[in-house]
């Protein structure tokens, strides 16, 4: 098969137009579909010995929607007036409004899923017969993607299912199966496999009706719409208020889907349609979009693919791996690694200890089962995999073990010791190190050209990033099996170069010193917490410090010192703990935690800091917050810690809660032009200090007119030092 | 500009805006028929006296809209030269009415009309109307984030500290003073009770008042903004504004809340050739009167700079004022223009408010105007101010003077 687009005519007139885009795994909607099936279209409607026509499809699915790499990519749309962008992106809207009025029916053999523009054909035929298949998705989960239905679907969905129904599915991406999809009115009949084609025929030749609903006169949305329709306006009411409140307007794609909807189901169809364009192209035209798509599905899914990894190397082999140090994070690793099928002995210094991290896993594994996911059976086998002991001899036959003591130089090297002792020679020995230099870890490990960094995240089993850090003798094959590793727990796993704090210590620790910085010169601590909200970031770093504990922070912070050889501020963080504040943990940190989950600042905080009279505005506030991760992103950048930017953009967005909406710290540079970030940082550098300053090469870059992503990207210092 | 005097104002009593309230079967223009002609009949008015009716009512839906104030007096006997106007300015819709044929008197171009407000809540409730584009269209709702007013009214207590202690002695004092102010008839010569169609009496008295309220029975209370502030997003839309605060603390109950009722008020309102002519005494002179925007996710802060441009306009200062009366929407209100206008409480509301006697939203305006040149009568006062807070943000204040 060669040809994207095949049709068959048979004895009733009945024209099958099958998509099956040649070399693909599934058929995703760009020119090299569109276009065939375009001219097929017309061809069909145009021979008089055609009087309907099926929609199906040669591949397990139907069509999966867009091409999210395309898109990414951006078009460049530079002196186009107004009306042709939107000509430009509502290409499928014209060619299936087209479709439904040309006066001959079609039918729509749905055989798998149809999701985005899939579901969009769907809806644009006059009859949908779906397989019987659980497993089929139908769904719109544009704005997931920072975009929304361009193909006439934000309009269609309501008008087939009612506003009700259409908002989750539009504005969470929830998709539906068959069954449900039968129920709520969005297919016609859902029939077994073999009898798909046969049944959307048999509807062309009893039925075979080529007016839409929503062509006929009187039509009215189901269930109601309108700005005098009470229904109608407590919905809007109510998701305008929470998508401001949980997007902080950071996030058009939710905004402009719910403007599309208000607007276009008070219109008839053929102006909805334009509505719905029009508020695409503006989505298209806005970097969000772009950035969410280029860090979070094109260059994430890239990393999950392990892009990265060296050639020629065999995979590791990896029936069975230790993990030394059952606290919070080992234990959160073990249940992953015992999710993924692998043997896992987790070791600690006595059996109480180990069998409260294995406890810890049970918990997880039950609470994912009361929430849906997962069955009893499968727990129960994950469980098994999960071996407690104290004697490192049962790390024997492990092939990677990974230690996750608590952070103290001393006591890891001592672990690493006894791990080196205990193991093959062959075996990996990781360290899951926040923050401690990977090649000084590595002398203890007999051979240091095995030893390397695995930076988990808490907690381990919701969290997907995975932070590998290369010491300096780390060899390839090392490298190649801790990315095997990772990939085997389905987490995305980032490369970079050894240094203290890696990236996203020092990343999410620039953002922490700012905020700390402003809270001891008098900045309201609301102030700062919202401000970081407002920015996007999941939680402020009053909360974050509670959440860590205030005790592990000011702790963490002296052994920091200490490996910097520098003094030790410990700040308002050292003065709560010193009164036993010790955040999240006993109930009192920044935070005053109640019973019902509720927290409020601890009005004793006042009394411990300055306030200023005269308040930073909140844009200030955010300023402070964003550049702050920037000036460290780029030094980052700029030491080569970082051997490519885009694993900055996916370490920063999933690893320490960057905002996804800027795409990352080099996607944000980049949208925000060189220039712009220089000035800023010079100004808040001038006033507020180092926290500020900006590394040469990005100065140079600016001049030179380079970028961190795209055809301008200059090269990485990074790149060079880990080759 | 001449000067323009308020000579007459009657109001219905206030009953409960619910389908067992006593005045949910007076449809809004039969109480707004009902104060016309007894205005009409008190005063000796001439079919013909009247060159403007001026109408609030803030949801102009069915039979409260379309200019309902074009034929209301005809039903009352004026005649058919009487034209009607239906305006809307949120809350302070009838001050805003009387504002207007104020402006239309002084200027000239009108010597005598009615002005007030309607509104029957128990009929025509709020929403009827649609709402307006404001947290619903999501253009104008992104643009401007729509807080709902409760939740407004909590984040103006938690900006200036007010606690729940302070708003419940605030309540409970409005619904005495209240009380009081019935047993010593202080409302006789402004409240004309709402008769049905065999000419008995539905409503004599505000229906709202709970005279038995103690400090015990208001702490008992729950919240009643707290579910929809979290659960609808409101609480973050406020932050989001007003970003300094930690969170929302929801500190007003339904009995520090102004109730829902049924009511209509009315001035009458001329020059003075107009009451020379028809040989009416003049009670009160309009000052001043003012309208202004405020930040609309607070939205109840609108009083102090209405006051204080009002104030300046007539070249008074606040302590000049010797009586205030403004609506009681929420206690914050009140407790907040007190705090900025440096008001003593015993100046102010002195025979109670909305929280205790109903705010028919688009009539309050009247009523309460009504009340204070009732007071400074009784007092021997001679200057007061009247004003309110009005959604989407905004205030309005009128300076009035007694005439001796």
């Amino acid at each position: 098969m060669n040809q994207a687009i095949t049709t068959s005519i048979d004895a009733d007139g009945i024209c099958t137009i099958c998509m099956d885009l040649p070399g693909e795994k599934m058929n995703t909607l760009g020119p090299a579909l569109t276009d065939p099936l375009e001219a097929a279209l017309r061809a069909a409607m145009a021979d008089p010995a055609v009087k309907g026509i099926v929609l199906a499809s040669g591949k397990d699915s139907f069509v999966a929607g867009g091409d999210l790499k395309q898109i990414g990519k951006g078009v460049d749309l530079a002196g186009k007036r107004p009306e042709e962008i939107v000509h430009l992106f509502s290409y499928l809207s014209r060619l299936l409004r087209w479709m439904e009025t040309a006066g001959k029916p079609v039918a729509c053999a749905v055989g798998g899923l149809a999701l985005g523009g899939g579901l969009e054909i769907a809806m644009a035929c006059h009859h949908r017969v779906v397989t019987d298949d659980p497993r089929i998705q139908l769904g719109l989960p544009e704005s997931m993607v920072g975009l929304i239905p361009g193909g006439g679907g934000s309009q269609r969905l309501p008008r087939l299912v009612g506003l009700a129904k259409a908002l989750p599915m539009m504005m969470e991406g929830r998709s539906v199966g068959p069954a449900e999809a039968l129920a709520m009115g969005l297919v016609d009949a859902v029939v077994p496999a073999a009898r798909l084609i046969a049944t959307a025929k048999a509807w062309l030749r009893e039925t075979g009706d080529a007016v839409q609903p929503w062509d006929r006169k009187g039509f009215c949305v189901p269930g109601g719409a309108g700005s005098t329709d009470a229904g109608f306006r407590n919905l809007f009411i109510g998701a305008n208020a929470l998508t401001r409140a949980k997007g902080f307007g950071n996030y058009p794609a939710p905004e402009k889907l719910l403007a599309a909807l208000y607007e276009g189901l008070q219109l008839p169809i053929d102006k909805a349609l334009g509505v719905e364009a029009k508020y695409l192209a503006q989505l298209m035209m806005n970097p969000v979009a772009g950035n969410l798509i280029r860090t979070l599905f094109v260059n994430k899914g890239r990393a999950d693919a392990l892009a990265a990894r060296p050639a020629g190397i065999a995979a590791l082999p990896c029936a069975r791996i230790g993990v030394v140090g059952a606290g919070t994070m080992g234990a959160g690793i073990a249940l992953c690694a015992a999710q993924a099928g692998i043997e896992v002995v987790l070791l600690d210094r006595d059996m109480a200890s180990a069998g409260k991290g294995k406890a810890y896993a049970e918990k997880r594994l039950q609470r994912a089962i009361e929430k849906g996911r997962g069955t009893p059976a499968r727990a129960a086998a994950s469980l098994a995999r999960i071996c407690p002991t104290t004697d490192y001899a049962d790390l024997a036959e492990a092939t990677l073990v990974i230690e996750s003591v608590f952070e103290n130089r001393a006591v890891k090297e001592a672990v690493i010791a006894r791990i080196a002792a205990a193991v093959a020679d062959t075996a990996l020995i990781a360290s899951n190190t926040s923050g401690l230099p990977i090649s000084g870890l590595a002398a203890s490990a007999g051979r240091p050209e095995r030893f390397i960094g695995l930076h988990f995240f808490s907690p381990v089993e919701r969290m997907g990033l995975v932070e590998i850090i290369r010491g300096a003798q780390t060899d390839a094959t090392c490298w190649a099996h801790a990315l095997d590793f990772v990939g085997r727990l389905r987490k995305t796993p980032i490369t970079v170069n050894d240094g203290p704090g890696f990236f996203t210590t020092r990343f999410i620790g620039a953002f922490v010193s700012a905020s700390l910085a402003m809270l001891e010169e008098g900045v309201k601590p609301a102030l700062i917490e919202n401000g970081a909200r407002m920015l996007g970031m999941p939680m402020g770093a009053l909360t974050i410090s509670d959440t860590i504990g205030l005790d592990v922070s000011y702790h963490a912070g002296a052994t920091q010192a200490k490996e910097r050889g520098t003094a030790h501020h410990a700040g308002i963080i050292g003065t709560l703990y010193q009164a036993g504040r010790h955040g999240a943990k006993n109930g009192m940190g920044f935070f005053d935690y109640e019973a019902d989950g509720g927290k409020r600042l601890w009005p004793g905080l006042g009394a411990l800091l300055p306030q200023l009279a005269r308040q930073p505005a909140i844009g200030e506030v955010k300023a402070r917050l964003l550049h702050a991760q920037l000036a460290e992103g780029a030094r980052c950048f700029a030491e080569g810690v970082l051997v490519d930017a885009t694993d900055g953009d996916l370490g920063a967005t999933l690893g320490v809660g960057f905002p996804s909406w800027l795409g990352g710290p080099f996607a944000a540079m980049d949208t925000l032009g060189l220039a712009a970030v220089i000035a800023e940082c010079d100004r808040l550098c001038a006033a507020h200090g180092a926290l500020y300053a900006l590394p040469d090469l990005l100065r140079a870059m600016a001049a030179a007119g380079q970028t961190f992503h795209g055809d301008r990207a200059a090269p990485s210092p990074g790149a060079r030092r880990a080759a | 500009m001449r000067d323009t005097f308020i000579y007459d104002h009657l109001r219905t009593p206030r009953g409960r805006g619910k389908p067992d309230g006593a005045l949910h079967e007076a449809t809004p223009v039969e109480l707004v028929r009902q104060l016309l002609a007894a205005l009409k009949s008190r005063n000796t008015l001439p079919d013909d006296a009247l060159d403007e009716v001026v109408l609030g009512t803030v949801i102009a839906a069915g039979e409260q809209g379309a200019t309902i104030a074009r034929i209301a007096p005809l039903l009352a006997g004026f005649a058919d030269s009487t034209p009607g106007l239906q305006i809307n300015r949120a809350c302070a819709s009838a001050l805003e009415a009387v504002s207007l044929v104020a402006a239309k008197i002084g200027c000239g171009m009108a010597d005598l009309a009615i002005a007030g407000g309607v509104e029957a809540m128990s009929r025509i409730p709020m929403g009827a109307d649609g709402g307006g584009p404001h947290g619903i269209d999501p253009r104008v709702s992104f643009h401007t984030p729509f807080v709902m007013q409760g939740i407004s009214a909590d984040l103006l207590a938690t900006l200036n500290g007010y606690g729940r202690a302070d708003l419940d002695a605030y309540a409970l004092a409005s619904h005495q003073r209240a009380a009081q102010a019935w047993a010593e008839g202080r409302f006789a010569r402004s409240v004309l009770p709402v008769r049905d169609m065999m000419g008995t009496v539905l409503l004599a008295q505000d229906e709202h008042i709970r005279a038995d309220a103690t400090p015990a029975t208001l702490a008992a209370l729950k919240p009643a903004f707290a579910g929809l502030g979290r659960s609808m997003g409101f609480d973050a839309l406020a932050i989001q504004r007003y970003p300094e605060v930690d969170r929302i603390e929801h500190v007003h109950t339904a009995a520090s809340s102004s109730g829902i009722v049924d009511g209509a008020g009315l001035m009458l309102v001329g020059s003075a050739e107009a009451g020379a002519r028809l040989g009416l005494r003049p009670r009160a002179r309009i000052r001043a009167f003012v309208s202004v925007g405020s930040e609309p996710a607070l939205m109840l802060d609108g009083p102090t700079p209405a006051c204080a441009r009002a104030l300046a306009i007539a070249g008074l200062a606040p302590a000049d004022i010797e009586l205030w009366e403004l609506n009681e929407a929420f206690a914050a209100v009140p407790l907040r223009l007190m705090q900025t206008m440096n008001i003593p409480h015993d100046r102010m509301n002195v025979n109670g408010g909305a929280i205790a006697m109903g705010h028919p939203l688009g009539a309050s305006g009247a009523m309460i105007a009504g009340t204070l040149i009732d007071e400074m009568e009784r007092r021997g006062l001679g200057l007061g101010l009247v004003s309110l807070c009005a959604a989407g943000g905004m205030g309005i204040a009128m300076v009035l003077e007694r005439v001796q």
